[in-house]
């Protein structure tokens, strides 16, 4: 089980994992539940560029589209090609199997998002 | 008259106690789902999923003039149906646009209950007010006095049946048909008096169901009571959005998608729905002189998982805009992308190609004739 304090967060509702240099990129159980069952993602492959602040991807659901945004500059070094399969995944387990894109980032980049708790004080939730 | 506040149903303390997400629909706070909404779509094409659709709006048309009146201010003719008998309507503008769609119950020939769109109640009330023109009939607003809660899917005449707190059925359940109704006693507690409750055989889904008519005040006895009923039989509490995508596969129009005051009922294939012959009622004489060439509906049906979505563009082959997407979605039950959109009559031909413009990206995309599911009986 993830520990969720220790993820980064965005405003637009991203998580954010550093392991090194490479970050994984998901969307919080909030995002994931605002959007419903989720049936389709087009995520950025591998080698693909993006810049913080970006929409790289989009995340469907039956009922809405929802926009990936690039959380910090960086290059694609995978996606979650199981999410084709079983997309589901996304509303199952936002924080781990349905996690997005790992990017290559500058560490340092990340130390700037929200911290959990500046998150849920966006949110209006608390622990 | 609009409520600047959604307002609830009387079963909200139910939703929020089930954890349902909620969602603004027609001046109403609604339950849009409850966990999953692709897993309560498949309980009611597999099983049976309930509904709280008390956000309908009810009117009722009450006197001697009551099919008279229903004559005129709706497309079709209503004073011949049976009693019991359900008919889908349409109440038009002078110009022929449709500014609701209805499902009119005739209880007798001095009575009967229309049911609205919750969008539309207000705009229903002032056509039907303008439209008793001396008649002797009259017309209330009981969307307060009436809950309704639908129970859908092959495994709903199941949980009526054992729904112990409802019995004396005017017509048995076995024998009530589709766009039918009947009358029952509900008891809403152990040693309470019964009250009246209305059954129709009617639904919003595609699948067998019926739509239960309640007093307002007796809607959460009657929500627990197919609850109960419905445990052994796989009913799930469902939301709009589940409602919205199996309306869409049985081919069904929204208001405010497919139907509008801009869109006449021919050009969305509701033909049916206006009375032929000598019948004057309002909209007739717009209608006998539509012009050709305006768009109709269509079905199209894509591969992959992208789906066009209300407000997206049409194109032919040449890229040309000749439509647009009124409804869509990834089709849970059929595992590709459906819609229904407005195209010109030129490309409406069953079997052709156009593509749908997803966010920039031409999906291509198969006119399909309409609905795209149909239950095996």
């Amino acid at each position: 089980m993830t520990d969720l304090n220790t993820l980064k967060y965005t405003a637009e509702h991203e998580w954010v994992a550093l392991d090194g240099d490479v970050a994984t990129v998901g969307i919080t159980d909030y995002a994931a539940e605002k959007l419903g069952d989720v049936v389709f993602a087009e995520l950025p492959a591998a080698g693909t560029t993006v810049s913080a602040g970006q929409v790289c991807g989009e995340i469907e659901s039956t009922k809405s589209v929802g926009e990936l945004y690039a959380p910090v500059d960086g290059e694609v070094v995978e996606a979650n090609t199981a999410l084709d399969d079983d997309p589901s995944a996304i509303n199952a387990d936002p924080f781990g199997d349905g996690w997005l894109v790992k990017l290559r980032v500058d560490p340092g980049a990340v130390a700037g998002l929200l911290d959990r708790v500046a998150y849920l004080a966006l949110t209006g939730g608390a622990e | 008259m609009t409520h600047p506040e959604p307002r609830f149903t009387p079963l909200r303390e139910r939703h929020e106690a089930l954890g349902a997400s909620f969602t603004d629909f027609g001046g109403w706070s609604m339950p849009v789902r409850y966990t999953s909404d692709l897993a309560e779509h498949r309980a009611v094409r597999e099983a049976a999923g309930i509904f709280d659709i008390s956000h309908m709006a009810e009117f009722l048309v009450a006197g001697p003039d009551a099919g008279a009146f229903l004559d005129f201010a709706l497309s079709g003719r209503l004073s011949t149906i049976a009693d019991d008998q359900a008919k889908y309507s349409l109440v038009l503008d002078t110009t022929g646009g449709i500014v609701d769609d209805v499902i009119v119950y005739r209880q007798h020939a001095e009575r009967f209950i229309v049911v609205a769109n919750a969008g539309n109640r207000h705009a229903v009330a002032t056509a039907f007010a303008e439209r008793i023109q001396g008649r002797d009939v009259r017309v209330e607003d009981w969307t307060d006095r009436i809950a309704l809660i639908a129970v859908q899917g092959p495994a709903s005449p199941a949980v009526l049946a054992d729904t112990t707190e409802i019995s004396g059925w005017t017509t048995p359940l076995g024998e009530l048909g589709y766009y039918r109704m009947a009358h029952a006693d509900f008891v809403p507690s152990p040693g309470a008096e019964p009250v009246p409750v209305h059954i129709g055989r009617t639904g919003y889904t595609g699948e067998d169901g019926f739509e239960v008519f309640v007093r307002t005040e007796d809607a959460l006895a009657m929500w627990d009571a197919l609850r109960r009923a419905g445990e052994g039989h796989g009913l799930v509490p469902a939301g709009l959005a589940a409602r919205d995508t199996l309306r869409l596969e049985a081919g069904m129009p929204l208001y405010g998608h497919e139907l509008s005051l801009d869109v006449s009922p021919v050009q969305v294939g509701l033909g049916r729905a206006v009375a032929r012959g000598d019948d004057d009622f309002v909209g007739r004489s717009a209608l006998a002189v539509e012009a050709a060439g305006r768009p109709v509906l269509v079905g199209l049906a894509a591969e992959g998982r992208r789906a066009g979505r209300a407000g997206y563009a049409v194109r032919d082959e040449n890229g040309a805009e000749i439509g647009v997407v009124t409804s869509g979605a990834l089709s849970p039950t059929l595992g590709h992308p459906i819609a229904m959109a407005l195209v010109a009559p030129d490309h409406a031909a069953t079997g052709g190609t156009l593509s749908i413009d997803v966010r920039g990206t031409l999906v291509p995309a198969t006119v399909t004739e309409l609905p795209f599911y149909r239950r095996t009986k």
